[in-house]
Parts: C-alpha cells; sequence; structure tokens
C-alpha cells in the first residue's frame, strides 16, 4: 500500500513528488519519439476497450488543428477508480494530458467529466486553473512558446457520452448520439471534423509515469503481455470493496479473497462481473484460478472492460442481478438504432416479470432469442448490429442465465416469483424479514454456494 | 436583449470563450439558465439558443437527451438514490423506500413545498462504497436506511442554503469508496451539480 497524503490533489505536493517534470522534459521529444516510447511501454487504454495508446497517437490523421479529449465520463455500473483519480490525483491527469497534447500537436484539450462528479470536477478545475497560475498552461508553457488550453466540460448524465464519438457530439453541443465508423473515426473525422484523441483519465494519468521510469521498465511490471499496473474497482459482496492499483497477472481468487478479503459473513462466491457492467460474468467453479489479463479473460469469453469487479454472494438472485444490470442499459441507450432501443427495453420487462412471478416457461429462450437480435449469436466479442457497442453489451447477463443460472430462471417460473424475494418494493421495510429459499427451491444442495450450474447449456 | 441579469451574461460570455465554437457551450449554459430559475423552462431554453446562435428546438433536443436537465419544476434539494447492480446488492433500494417513505415523496415527484425532489438514479460511480446518494449532485457513501431517513429530516429541517458533500458524509455517511483526503466547504445551492465554469481559455487566468 502507498501513502496517499490527504493534499495530493494540490500542485505543491504533486511537484514536491518531481510533478511536472515529465511534461516539461516532453517539450524537448519529437512527436515521434514520444509515440516510439509509449508504444514501446505496452500501455492499453484504461476506458474499456484496451486499445494500444501508442498505436492511437500514431493513427492520428496530419490535418490542424488537432484536439484531446480527456474521457472523464466514468459511468460503467461497478467503476469508479477514474472518481479518485480525478479527486485525489488531478495534476497528474494534467501532466499527461501536457505530454499527450505535445506527442499529437494539440493546443487544446477538454476534459470530460460526468455531471455527477461535481466535487471532482472543482478539484479538476482548481488543478487547471493552479497549472494556469504556474505556466504549465495556457499561453507558452513551461517557458516556451507552446500554447495549451484545457476546457473542464461537465456532461449532463448520460452514459453513452462515455463512448467517443458520442462524447464528441456532445462536446460539439448536440445529442451525445453515437457516430458511424467509418467515416467518423475520432482519429480522422473527430471534434469539429478534425483529428481528435479521445483518451480516458487513467490512460492519460499512465503517462507521466511511463517517462519518468521509461517504457522498459513500464513494461516490466508484469511478466506478461498485459504491461504496467491496472486500476480495478471492487464492490459488491466483498468484505474491502475499494480501488485497488494492481499488476496483471494475479488471478480473480487472489482479487476476491485476499485482495477484497472474501465475502462478508462467510458466505460462498455465486457470480462476478469481471469488467464493468457490460462484461459476461464469471462463474467460481469455471473462473477462479484465471489470470487477470486480457488475453486470458477474453478466452473465456469476457473482457476486462473498465477494471470494475462486481461480487455477488451465493444468496443473490441471479434474475435480479440482470434486471438490474440490463435496466442500466435499457435507460442508458441513445435510441438510434431498433436492436438496442427496442431489445434492452423488452429484456429488461421480460425479466421483471420472470422476478414478479408472472414469468412463462419460455422466457428464457425468449430472452436468448431477443438478446440474438442484438447480439448475434451471444458470443464475445459481440457481432455488432449497432452503431456502438450498448446494445450488444447489454446482453451480457443473459448469457450468465443461459449458461450457469437455467435452473434459477426455472426455478422463478414454477415458484410463481423469486425465492429470494429481498428488495422489492411490495415487501418494504419488512424486507431483511422474509424467509429464504430452501436450498431444494433452487437448485441441487450440493451446488448451493459454489454457482449453482445447471445440469447442462443451451447452445 | 437577455432576460439574464448582468452578472449572468458575464459568466455566459466567460463559458462561451472557453469553447473554439459557440454551440459547444449548449450545456454548461442550461446549467446556467437551470440556476437562474430553479429548473429548465422554455424561456431559459429560448435565452441559451440565442447565446449559442441555434434554434429552441436545438436547444431542445440537448436538453432533452440527458437526465440532468430538468424541465419540470424541482425542488430546492435533489435527492438522488441510486439503485444500480451494487447499490442495489448491498440495499440501495431499502434507501429509496426510506426515503420516499420519510418524505412522503415518490420517486420521479417533488413535494407541494418545493423542497424536495427524489429520484433514483443509475450508478453514480461510488460503488465502493455502496449504497450512495447525491443531494444536488453532492455525494454522500455508506448510507443506511436509517441515516437516509435522518438526512431527509435534516434537510427539511435545517434547510441549508449550501450543501457540501463532506458535511453529509460526516453526518449521515459511512463506508467510502477511498480515503477523500481533505474535506472542502463549496457545495451546491440548487438541483444542479455546482461547478462555476471559470475562465480557463485565455490568458486572463493565468495572471
Amino acid at each position: 500500500m502507498v501513502d496517499h497524503p490527504s493534499d495530493s490533489h494540490t500542485i505543491a505536493r504533486y511537484e514536491s513528488t518531481r510533478g511536472y517534470t515529465q511534461g516539461k522534459r516532453a517539450l524537448g521529444l519529437t512527436r515521434d519519439e514520444l509515440i516510439e516510447e509509449i508504444k514501446m511501454s505496452g500501455l492499453l487504454g484504461r476506458g474499456g476497450a484496451a486499445f494500444p495508446a501508442g498505436l492511437k497517437w500514431s493513427l492520428l490523421a496530419p490535418a490542424r488543428p488537432s484536439y484531446l479529449v480527456v474521457n472523464a465520463d466514468e459511468s460503467e455500473p461497478g467503476t469508479f477508480k477514474d472518481r479518485q483519480l480525478l479527486e485525489r490525483d488531478p495534476h497528474q491527469m494534467i501532466e499527461g494530458i501536457i505530454i499527450t497534447s505535445i506527442a499529437n500537436e494539440v493546443h487544446h484539450a477538454f476534459v470530460y467529466i460526468r455531471g455527477e462528479y461535481s466535487k471532482p470536477a472543482r478539484r479538476v478545475q482548481a488543478a487547471v486553473d493552479e497549472a494556469y497560475a504556474k505556466g504549465y498552461l495556457g499561453k507558452g508553457i513551461f517557458g516556451s512558446d507552446y500554447v495549451l488550453e484545457v476546457t473542464v466540460h461537465l456532461g449532463g448524465g448520460a452514459y453513452i457520452c462515455g463512448e467517443e464519438t458520442a462524447m464528441i457530439n456532445s462536446l460539439e453541443g448536440k445529442r451525445g448520439e453515437p457516430r458511424l465508423k467509418p467515416p467518423y473515426f475520432p482519429a480522422a473525422k473527430g471534434l469539429y471534423m478534425m483529428p481528435t484523441i479521445v483518451s480516458n483519465v487513467e490512460t492519460v494519468s499512465n503517462l507521466p509515469h511511463i517517462l519518468a521510469m521509461g517504457a522498459g521498465e513500464f513494461s516490466g511490471l508484469t511478466g506478461n503481455a498485459d504491461t504496467g499496473t491496472f486500476m480495478t474497482s471492487l464492490s459488491g459482496h466483498v468484505n474491502r470493496p475499494g480501488n485497488y492499483e494492481l499488476a496483471h497477472g494475479i488471478t480473480w481468487r487472489e482479487l476476491i479473497y485476499d485482495v477484497g478479503g472474501g465475502i462478508p459473513d462467510g458466505k460462498g462466491l455465486k457470480a462476478w462481473i469481471p469488467g464493468g457492467a457490460s462484461a459476461p460474468w464469471f462463474v467460481p467453479e469455471e473462473h477462479l484460478d484465471l489470470e487477470i489479463t486480457k488475453d486470458a479473460t477474453a478466452a473465456a469469453g469476457s473482457m476486462l472492460g473498465s477494471g470494475a469487479v462486481i461480487v455477488m454472494d451465493e444468496d443473490t438472485c441471479m434474475v435480479k442481478a440482470a434486471e438490474r444490470v440490463i435496466r442500466f442499459f435499457a435507460h442508458e441507450s441513445c435510441g438510434q438504432c431498433t436492436p438496442c432501443r427496442e431489445g434492452t427495453t423488452w429484456l429488461e420487462m421480460i425479466l421483471r416479470r420472470i422476478e414478479e412471478g408472472q414469468g412463462r416457461a419460455v422466457d428464457l429462450d425468449l430472452l436468448v432469442d431477443v438478446s440474438d437480435g442484438i447480439s448475434i449469436g451471444l458470443v464475445w466479442p459481440p457481432k455488432m448490429t449497432t452503431i456502438c457497442p450498448l446494445g450488444p453489451s447489454a446482453v451480457s447477463p443473459i448469457i450468465a442465465l443461459r449458461d450457469y443460472f437455467r435452473d434459477e430462471v426455472d426455478s422463478h417460473v414454477s415458484n410463481g416469483g423469486c425465492p429470494y424475494k429481498t428488495q422489492t418494493r411490495e415487501t418494504s421495510e419488512k424486507t431483511s424479514e422474509v424467509d429464504r429459499p430452501s436450498d431444494k427451491d433452487l437448485m441441487p444442495s450440493s451446488e448451493r454456494g459454489s454457482g449453482g450450474r445447471p445440469p447442462e447449456v443451451a447452445e | 436583449m437577455s432576460r439574464w441579469s448582468e452578472g449572468t451574461q458575464e459568466r455566459a460570455r466567460q463559458i462561451i470563450a472557453r469553447y473554439p465554437e459557440k454551440r459547444s457551450a449548449v450545456m454548461p449554459l442550461l446549467y446556467l439558465a437551470m440556476s437562474e430559475e430553479g429548473y429548465l423552462t422554455g424561456d431559459g431554453m429560448e435565452e441559451v439558443g440565442r447565446w449559442c446562435e441555434i434554434t429552441p428546438a436545438q436547444v431542445l433536443s440537448v436538453a432533452s437527451f440527458y437526465t440532468m436537465y430538468k424541465r419540470e419544476r424541482t425542488g430546492q434539494y435533489l435527492v438522488s438514490c441510486c439503485t444500480s447492480i451494487t447499490c442495489m446488492l448491498l440495499g440501495g433500494d431499502d434507501v429509496l423506500h426510506a426515503v420516499e417513505d420519510e418524505s412522503g415523496v415518490p420517486h420521479g415527484e417533488t413535494d407541494d413545498d418545493g423542497l424536495l425532489s427524489v429520484e433514483h438514479v443509475e450508478c453514480i460511480g461510488a460503488c465502493g462504497g455502496a449504497p450512495a446518494v447525491q443531494i444536488n449532485y453532492e455525494l454522500i457513501e455508506g448510507v443506511s436506511p436509517e441515516k437516509a431517513r435522518q438526512l431527509v429530516r435534516w434537510l427539511k429541517k435545517a434547510r441549508p442554503d449550501v450543501v457540501n458533500s463532506d458535511e453529509m458524509q460526516a453526518l449521515f455517511g459511512g463506508r467510502t469508496s477511498f480515503d477523500w483526503g481533505i474535506s472542502e466547504k463549496s457545495g451546491a445551492i440548487g438541483p444542479y451539480p455546482a461547478f462555476q465554469p471559470l475562465g480557463t481559455v485565455g490568458s486572463e487566468a493565468a495572471d
């Protein structure tokens, strides 16, 4: 554990730890040198898509002006790492902005912060003001003739604006609807139709450290292909939730039981979401000893995404959990594409009726069928039917219900409602008094607490 | 002729100066319009359109896309209870019900006094301290149903002019997502984010 001083957000504290030395040093490096260094570091984008950061820079079209948009629209359920980076270490991000801007000949950068993050936004604005006052931002940074303006922009409460082209539309003062790629790749036709880099807060915050330690040392922090460290937001049924900066390659068991301190009250682990609400779920008997790397997670049919890990204990109703995740996507769908707009809404309604005891025996097949209309074949990574990945991401809980929790869906239908019945409106304040289901109502007792595998997996 | 005060107009000019194109200022100006009238009125949207040089329909198309632009009368205190996945797992629904019960305001509605609005919201990035509640987007983490009731009673009785995340966390919060570090005093004065956009474009900010 690294000590985190209570005034880490101030420029005085940041400079006392050699802050801004790499931003200043970057002025003396060429675009090619900077791109090469970041490519060699192996840094992957930390917003969810894990796109190589150096490659992104090298793809920037030559037209100018170019822009940088830092994606601080963190809204993926389970994710709260960027909030900490914004609130506690804003200067680290600003130095990363300086480095990215110099490498990509950017003279105006934007920090797009989700609207609900008002305190983080105040912290970032105060830090930007401090950097201007010091001459690290503005006209002639660090005594050079390089101009770099930074505008802090507040979102309006729309998850979809975290999608890079939607973010660009939003910054242009339009509805935050994603644009079709091609032709609207930000690197070529981005903000105001000019070449634009869109980078996550954590990605940008890594840059001062990569320049300081060198690409070789950064990539050597792990012994595998996923270089450097990553931030994970651990939440749900764990004893020690929180943000943890870890080296890639530890196992899920180590993350949940050693880092997270295990499941409260000694309960069993039923499932976890490995990379934010968009990611297909993992279950202990298949995935607990997998290494946390991009490739191992992809091979198992999911992704590390935003780094958010949501842990669910043995008493969690999977139908209810699925309904809550899919409700999010239905609410956040921008409505442009029919499969997403209609599909997510239907999935939410069908799940709710199962949860409330109105389910039918065919409903799971219906859920899979509707999902197939949004994400053909329910494979991961998904086959796109839509402009952006929001819709296809929404079916991830359905994959889990189909593959691991078919019995639990069936028991909802045969019992005429949720056998767990914990937190519905009807039960109001008396929720904790409601009887838990007996094992036999749900699944064979031998499988309780270990994920409850159904006997067979549907195609 | 603007219907905004000279001070508000000056802030509008500062905001617009931060962007390469006027239209990009529509989102901050919508918050500015809300701060003038307490929520977003048709007149407010027309005014934003004039500043950004776009039509009222274009302003409405933006305002209606985002959940934080409230186009109906909203209480002095907007109570937003997270019921997204992690908060739900840890009792967020019970917190919402406690707020509704104590305030007498169902989610999605505002009381007759214009004091409290209650809503349930999707993930607000406080999962490590779930369940979480925001008052005018000032965050409180680790809220229990009983603390939520106390919070509602406090808002009704104390009626603070400024609500502040650190103060409310100390009074009604529990476990946080991370160590918050030094506390701060600034906070929200209405149902919109407490973020005063200052002129960071241009050299005057560096002086």
